[in-house]
């Protein structure tokens, strides 16, 4: 059964290993849509080698950031129950999509033989969805840090008001014009001010 | 003008402290470069990042650029070592239910490699007709962990093969997968082994510098095109490199740079326990600390040379455990994997003491030997194999031979 992967058309088995729940079900999502239906998704990697041998992957995807890389590599390297060689990557002469597979923080392993045609686009799909995770962590890192400058420029502005008897708008007004003489952030003014007026401590800000 | 960008990827392990130091404490800076640290969480990933030019240098297990150069590892890209992090290190760790077998056996709390690796072989041979192995863990196939444990266990008359089981676990793993009983022992680096015996989950057997006194462990791996583009900022990056490693080395800065490696972005372990491993007084578990000559050295004895023979001896490793046939191609290629003559351009404006030779004999110096050099003195030594033998890489093939058939009379 196992030997003719290559040959037929069989659905390929696919195992995606991460321990981001979110990302994974990005993942597993992106491939059912794509008409993979043999997909099994793992979040904790104890008990891995019993997985892999029950789920036979002909695939496997994993973020390229997990520690028990080096363990997996070598289990696969090892592995008599696979009983194939895995190696990393579809072609190693395709550099392109390596690069931008790394880049991405997508590792990927696949049976030795596996016809290329049908692994890149699985590649490409993990590529392109890990990307939008990403893309979409760091939008939501830039709200919350939003969020906090915000918040941090309430404080200021409110420090000033009480410090030098101001009305909101000129304390903002004040924050502004520092901001711009020393080409710097609002927000980073704010932050030294806060910092400035919890050294100096109660007396400081009451003065 | 600004200054030539590096970017260098390491392992927080306690071995990258000459790296975090080149770059912390201003050596990089002093000598023109910016080196960006980038803290990664597997080899796996140190060896894609620097094989698609992420990287220029890493830190890497010693054995892991020759893997990569001789096909031995997918994605590899040529990886040159033209400087080591030091000597030492590690250790290896056995759960308490083995030590206490091992007591039964002889073992003392004296990390002494030849008594307590017979006390290992008498508790395996006590165990047989039990349902499974004894588990070790190592933290990469190749590595400096593996072939030292191997060599340690084979030469104490146990098989590797077949008599223990050897696994791969990543090195802040270790003490949990060895309190959970996941694991029976491990070999790693330093703090990792301590980590167990200060849980009271585990008791350190011996150690890397009583296996192989003064031997490799991690090494600056540099990617061989950057290298040939860039020949004159790693040789500024060498330099940098050589005054962090003495600065490490030197016992006042002991509590600054255990500060340093203390910060989460680094090693992120207390530094109390760092200590251990620079002053090389260890407890193994009774509670009574011993003190191990050398230890680790992040700077004297040559520490930072990167000598060809032990390029081979790990070589010899792969050959003698199935990762590599022997043949002359692919012993050329490990000889010239590691680069002295680098190192010794690099450093030579500095006046230093630079041993004269690329290899020597491992194993024949069983004591500190100063060693004529250009200008200033060097010692190297000693750097004895527990077990006695000498390993000559100009006899490569007698050596390989000869660990061959001790292989097969060792079961």
């Amino acid at each position: 059964m196992l030997e003719v992967v290559a040959m037929t058309a069989r659905p390929l088995n696919i195992l995606v290993i991460d321990e981001n729940r979110i990302r994974a079900a990005i993942i597993e999502d992106g491939l059912r849509e794509a008409g993979h239906d043999q997909v099994t998704v793992v979040h904790d990697v104890s008990g891995i080698a019993r997985r892999i041998i029950e789920v036979g992957p002909d695939v496997i995807v994993i973020d390229l950031e997990n520690p028990n890389r080096d363990m997996l590599e070598s289990m696969f390297q090892l592995s008599r129950s696979v009983n194939r060689p895995i190696a990393m990557f579809v072609d190693r002469a395709d550099s392109a999509s390596i690069e931008a597979a790394v880049e991405a923080g997508v590792s990927a392993y696949v049976v030795d033989g596996l016809r290329k045609e049908r692994v890149k686009p699985i590649m490409q799909m993990a590529i392109s969805r890990f990307n939008a995770f990403s893309r979409m962590a760091r939008e939501l890192e830039e709200a919350r840090g939003e969020l906090e400058n915000r918040k941090i420029i309430e404080r200021a502005k409110g420090i000033l008001m009480t410090s030098r008897k101001l009305s909101e708008d000129e304390a903002y007004a004040l924050l502004r014009k520092n901001a711009m003489n020393q080409n710097r952030k609002i927000a980073d003014v704010a932050q030294s001010l806060v910092t400035a007026a919890e050294l100096l401590g109660p007396e400081g800000l009451s003065r | 003008m600004s200054s030539i960008q590096i970017n260098a990827g390491f392992m927080p392990l306690f071995d990258s402290a000459v790296l975090v130091t080149a770059c912390e404490m201003g050596f990089a800076a002093g000598e023109g470069i910016e080196l960006n640290l980038f803290r990664e969480t597997s080899w796996a990933s140190i060896r894609d990042r620097i094989a698609i030019g992420h990287f220029d240098v890493a830190h890497m297990l010693g054995p892991m650029p020759l893997a990569g150069n001789l096909g031995l590892t997918p994605l590899a890209s040529e990886t040159i070592v033209p400087f080591a992090f030091g000597l030492g290190g590690n250790g290896v760790t056995v759960s308490n239910a083995v030590w206490e077998g091992m007591l039964r056996f002889g073992a003392q709390p004296t990390l002494d490699p030849a008594r307590n690796g017979l006390a290992l072989k008498e508790l395996i041979h006590s165990r047989r007709g039990e349902d499974r192995l004894l588990r070790f863990a190592v933290t990469h196939p190749h590595s400096g962990h593996n072939y030292e444990l191997r060599y340690w266990l084979a030469g104490c008359g146990i098989d590797p093969e077949s008599e223990i089981e050897i696994v791969i676990v990543p090195p802040p793993f270790m003490a949990d997968a060895l309190a959970a009983g996941r694991i029976d022992g491990y070999c790693v680096g330093e703090p990792w082994n301590s980590a167990s015996v200060v849980t009271g989950k585990g008791h350190i057997a011996t150690v890397k510098a009583a296996i192989w006194r003064n031997s490799p462990e991690k090494v600056l791996g540099v990617r061989r095109m950057w290298a040939q583009d860039n020949a004159e900022a790693l040789a500024a990056l060498l330099r940098a490199l050589h005054k962090a490693a003495r600065w490490c080395q030197d016992h006042r800065n002991h509590a600054e740079l255990t500060a340093l490696m203390a910060r989460p972005a680094f090693l992120g372990q207390p530094a109390e326990i760092q200590m251990r491993a620079l002053t090389g007084s260890l407890d193994p578990g009774d509670g009574v600390f011993r003190y191990v000559e050398d230890f680790f050295l992040p700077f004297d004895k040559a520490a930072n040379f990167p000598w060809k023979s032990h390029a081979l001896w790990f070589y010899t490793q792969m050959v003698r455990w199935g990762d590599v046939a022997h043949s002359e191609a692919n012993a050329l290629t490990a000889r010239e994997c590691y680069r002295p003559d680098l190192y010794r351009s690099a450093l030579k404006p500095l006046g230093v003491a630079l041993p004269g030779a690329n290899a020597k004999v491992e194993g024949a110096l069983t004591a500190a030997t100063p060693v004529g050099s250009a200008g200033a003195s060097l010692t190297l030594g000693p750097d004895g194999f527990f077990d006695g033998r000498i390993f000559d890489p100009d006899a490569l093939d007698r050596y390989i031979e000869e660990q061959a058939r001790a292989g097969t009379t060792a079961t």
